[in-house]
C-alpha cells in the first residue's frame, strides 16, 4: 500500500493486475478440466457409448488421446486453449470455435441489449433514490430492487409471455422463420445484418424478437444497479467538493447534476464488469425460456447429450471471458478513478 | 444471564428506525409462513406432490382452478396447490443443507487463511477468487450434473451444487474480517498475555467475526432459492417424482404461457418470489441491525467524515465484500 505518484502508480497497478489475471485463468482452466474428468467415463463413451461398437469406440478414444495419462491430457488441453482451438463436439462434429461464432453472437446480442435495458431503468431510478433519500423514490427504488431481484428470469419471462401472447407478440427464437431464412449472416448479429441489408420489415421483426428476452434479463439485473448508484450518490453527496461547491453558492441543482451525479456514475463501470458473469449465467436461463439459440442453450443441449468436449469448450470460453472482462473493467476503473490505484 | 444476553442482542433492533425495522419484521413473517408450510406440508397439502388421481378419478390435465383444485392442475396432471406447498418443504430443506454445508466449509477455511496468512493464504485466496469469478449458474449446473450419476437428482445433490457456489463468499467475508480483527489491540493483548492460539482464534477472533455471518447466510439463503429453482428449470435439479420443486414446475409451465394457461406457472413463481423476498428482507434487516455504520438511528444522525467515512457503504463499492454486504447478485 505504498503511496506513489500518478503515472507510475498506474503502471504498477496495471502490471500487478495483469500478473494476477494469469493465475486466475490457469486455476479456472484447471477446475474446468478436473470437473470434466470427474465425469463418469471418457467423453467418447459417454456421448456415443450406446451407438457405436466397442472397437470403434476404442479407435476414437485413441485418436482423441483419452488413453494417455491424465497429466498429458491436461497439457494438451492447456495447449488447445492457448492455440484457441478447443476441439470438436463428439456428437455433431462442430468445432467449438464455430459454436462460438454462430451461437455466441446470439448470446452477445442478447446480453448487450439486456445491459442497455439495465442502464435505462437502473441509472435514473438509482439517481432519484439517492437524491431524495428516504423519500418515496428512495423507498420505492429499494423495494423495487428487492422484489425484482426475487424474480427468477424464467418466471418474469413466463409472465411476459402470458402478456405477449395476448397481443401476438413473438416469444420464441431470434426471428420469424421466413425472415431467418432470407437473412444473409454477415456479422451473425441479426440486428446489424438486417440493417446492413436495409430490410426494414426484417429489422422490425428481429427487434421484436429481441425485445422481450432482453427486457426480462435487463430488468432482473437493474435492481442491483439501483442499489449501487444510490449508495454511491449518498457517498458522493457527503464529499468535500460537494460541500465546497455548496459553499461557493453553486445552486443545489447544479451541485447535484455537475458534481454528485457524475462521480456517482464511476462504479457503473465496475458493476458492468461484475454483472457480466451474472448476465452470462442469466443468459443461459433466458435463452432456455425464450428458445433463444445462444451459447447457453447450446451448453444445456450438449450437457444433455453428455458431449463433454463441447461442454468443456463452452465452459472454458465462459470462464476466460469473465476473467478478461473483469480485467478490462479494473483497468478502465484505474484510469478514470485515481483512488483505485492507491489501494 | 441468557435473558440479558438476548436483550443485548436485540438492543440494536430497537434502535433501528422505520424502514429497517419494517423490513426485518416483514421478512420474519414471510419466512415463518414458508417454514410452517414446509413443516406441516403433509397436513396442509390436499394431495401428495406426485399424486395424479384421487379415489380412482384421474386429475384433469391442465385443468383450470376450481373447487377441488383451487390452483388448477398441470400438464402432468399434478395438483398445483399441493406442489406449491410441498415445494416449500423442498426449498427449505435444500437451503438449510446448503447453508450448513457452506458454513461448515467456508468459515473454517476463512479463519485458517486469515489467521495463518502467508503462502497458504495467498493460494486459497487465488483459488476462491477464481471460483467467485465463475458464472455461478454454470458452476452449479456442472456440479449438479456430475453428482447426479452418483447421488441421484435429489435434495443432497442440489444442496452440494449450491454449496460450491457459496463457499467462496463465506471464505472471503470471514477471511477479510479475520485479517482486520487480527491486528486489533485486544487480540494483541491476549497474545501478549500468552493465550494459546486456539483460545485466541476461537474466543477473540471467531466471536467477533461470526457476527457478520447471520446476515450473509440469510442473504445467501435467498440466493440459494433462486439457484435451486434455476437448476430445476434447466432440468438438473430435483426430479418431480422425488419431491416437488418450483423451478421444475415453471419449466413445465413455460409452454403453457402461449396457450394462455396461467395457473401452472403463476403460483410456483409467486412462491419463489415471496420466499426470496422474505429472506432478502430478513437479511437486509439483520444487516442494518448488525452493522452500526449503516444503521440509521432514531436519534440525530451521526456526522460521517468525508470520502473515507461510512465503512459500511464504502464497502459496497469496493470489490471485496465487507462483512454483511452483498455482492451484486444474479437473477
Amino acid at each position: 500500500m505504498k503511496e506513489s505518484s500518478g503515472s507510475s502508480g498506474l503502471r504498477t497497478y496495471v502490471l500487478t493486475r495483469l500478473a494476477l489475471a494469469l493465475p486466475t485463468v490457469l486455476i479456472l482452466l484447471t477446475v474446468v478440466f478436473l470437473l470434466m474428468r470427474v465425469a463418469p467415463g471418457d467423453p467418447i463413451t459417454a456421448a456415443l457409448g450406446a451407438r457405436l461398437p466397442a472397437k470403434e469406440l476404442e479407435k476414437r478414444k485413441e485418436e482423441a488421446g483419452y488413453d494417455k495419462p491424465i497429466i498429458s491430457q491436461y497439457g494438451e488441453y492447456l495447449g488447445q486453449v492457448v492455440t484457441l482451438d478447443l476441439g470438436e463436439s463428439v456428437t455433431d462434429n462442430r468445432s467449438v470455435t464455430s459454436i462460438l461464432a454462430e451461437n455466441g453472437s446470439a448470446t452477445l446480442e442478447l446480453t448487450v441489449a439486456a445491459f442497455m435495458i439495465t442502464l435505462l431503468v437502473g441509472v435514473p431510478l438509482g439517481l432519484m433514490a439517492g437524491r431524495y433519500r428516504d423519500g418515496p423514490w428512495d423507498v420505492g427504488g429499494r423495494l423495487y430492487g428487492i422484489i425484482i431481484y426475487a424474480f427468477p428470469v424464467f418466471f418474469l419471462g413466463f409472465l411476459f409471455q402470458l402478456l405477449a401472447s395476448q397481443f401476438g407478440w413473438p416469444t420464441s427464437g431470434r426471428a420469424s422463420p421466413l425472415v431467418e431464412y432470407d437473412l444473409d449472416s454477415i456479422t451473425n448479429f441479426y440486428v446489424i445484418d438486417t440493417l446492413l441489408q436495409g430490410d426494414w420489415s426484417a429489422f422490425w421483426d428481429v427487434l421484436q424478437h429481441l425485445f422481450l428476452p432482453a427486457f426480462v434479463l435487463g430488468l432482473t439485473i437493474s435492481g442491483v444497479l439501483i442499489r449501487l448508484i444510490r449508495v454511491n450518490l449518498l457517498q458522493t453527496m457527503r464529499g468535500d467538493y460537494v460541500e465546497a461547491a455548496r459553499a461557493r453558492g453553486v445552486s443545489e441543482r447544479r451541485v447535484v447534476i455537475n458534481h454528485a451525479f457524475r462521480n456517482a456514475m464511476v462504479p457503473v463501470v465496475t458493476v458492468a464488469g461484475l454483472q457480466f458473469a451474472i448476465l452470462l449465467g442469466g443468459a443461459v436461463l433466458t435463452e432456455e425460456t425464450f428458445n433463444w439459440p445462444g451459447i447457453g442453450s447450446e451448453l444445456v443441449r450438449y450437457l444433455n447429450q453428455r458431449d463433454y468436449i463441447a461442454v468443456q469448450g463452452i465452459v472454458t470460453v465462459f470462464a476466460v471471458a469473465v476473467v478478461i472482462v473483469s480485467l478490462l473493467i479494473d483497468l478502465v476503473n484505474a484510469f478514470i478513478d485515481p483512488r483505485v490505484r492507491y489501494r | 444471564m441468557r435473558q440479558r444476553r438476548l436483550s443485548r442482542w436485540l438492543a440494536p433492533l430497537r434502535e433501528t428506525t422505520g424502514v429497517s425495522r419494517w423490513m426485518f419484521w416483514a421478512g420474519v413473517v414471510i419466512v415463518a409462513f414458508f417454514v410452517v408450510l414446509a413443516v406441516f406440508a403433509p397436513l396442509l397439502a390436499p394431495y401428495g406432490f406426485d399424486q395424479v388421481s384421487d379415489a380412482g378419478v384421474r386429475f384433469p390435465k391442465q385443468g383450470s382452478p376450481d373447487g377441488t383444485h383451487p390452483f388448477g392442475t398441470t400438464v402432468g396432471n399434478y395438483d398445483v396447490l399441493s406442489r406449491v406447498i410441498w415445494g416449500a418443504r423442498t426449498a427449505i430443506e435444500v437451503v438449510v443443507l446448503a447453508v450448513v454445508f457452506s458454513l461448515a466449509i467456508g468459515v473454517p477455511l476463512g479463519l485458517f487463511s486469515g489467521y495463518v496468512g502467508g503462502r497458504a493464504d495467498r493460494v486459497l485466496v487465488l483459488i476462491m477468487d477464481a471460483l467467485f469469478a465463475f458464472p455461478y449458474i454454470l458452476l452449479a449446473i456442472v456440479i449438479a450434473f456430475l453428482l447426479s450419476d452418483k447421488l441421484g437428482q435429489g435434495v443432497v445433490t442440489a444442496a452440494v451444487a449450491i454449496t460450491a457456489v457459496y463457499v467462496p463468499q463465506y471464505f472471503r467475508v470471514v477471511r477479510n474480517h479475520v485479517i482486520s480483527v487480527r491486528e486489533e489491540p485486544y487480540v494483541d493483548a491476549a497474545r501478549a498475555l500468552g493465550a494459546p492460539r486456539r483460545t485466541i482464534v476461537s474466543r477473540y477472533v471467531l466471536q467477533n467475526v461470526i457476527q457478520s455471518v447471520p446476515a450473509l447466510a440469510t442473504l445467501n439463503a435467498a440466493d440459494a432459492i433462486l439457484t435451486l429453482a434455476a437448476l430445476g428449470f434447466l432440468g438438473y435439479g430435483i426430479q418431480p417424482t422425488d419431491a416437488a420443486e418450483w423451478g421444475y414446475d415453471l419449466q413445465r409451465a413455460i409452454d403453457d404461457a402461449g396457450a394462455g394457461i396461467w395457473w401452472t406457472g403463476l403460483f410456483p413463481g409467486l412462491a419463489i418470489v415471496a420466499l426470496v423476498t422474505g429472506f432478502t428482507l430478513l437479511g437486509e434487516g439483520l444487516n442494518d441491525v448488525i452493522n452500526p455504520l449503516i444503521r440509521a438511528r432514531s436519534t440525530a444522525k451521526p456526522e460521517m467524515p468525508g470520502r473515507t467515512g461510512g465503512e459500511g457503504e464504502e464497502a459496497i463499492l469496493s470489490l471485496d465484500p465487507a462483512p454483511g454486504t452483498d455482492r451484486p447478485r444474479g437473477p
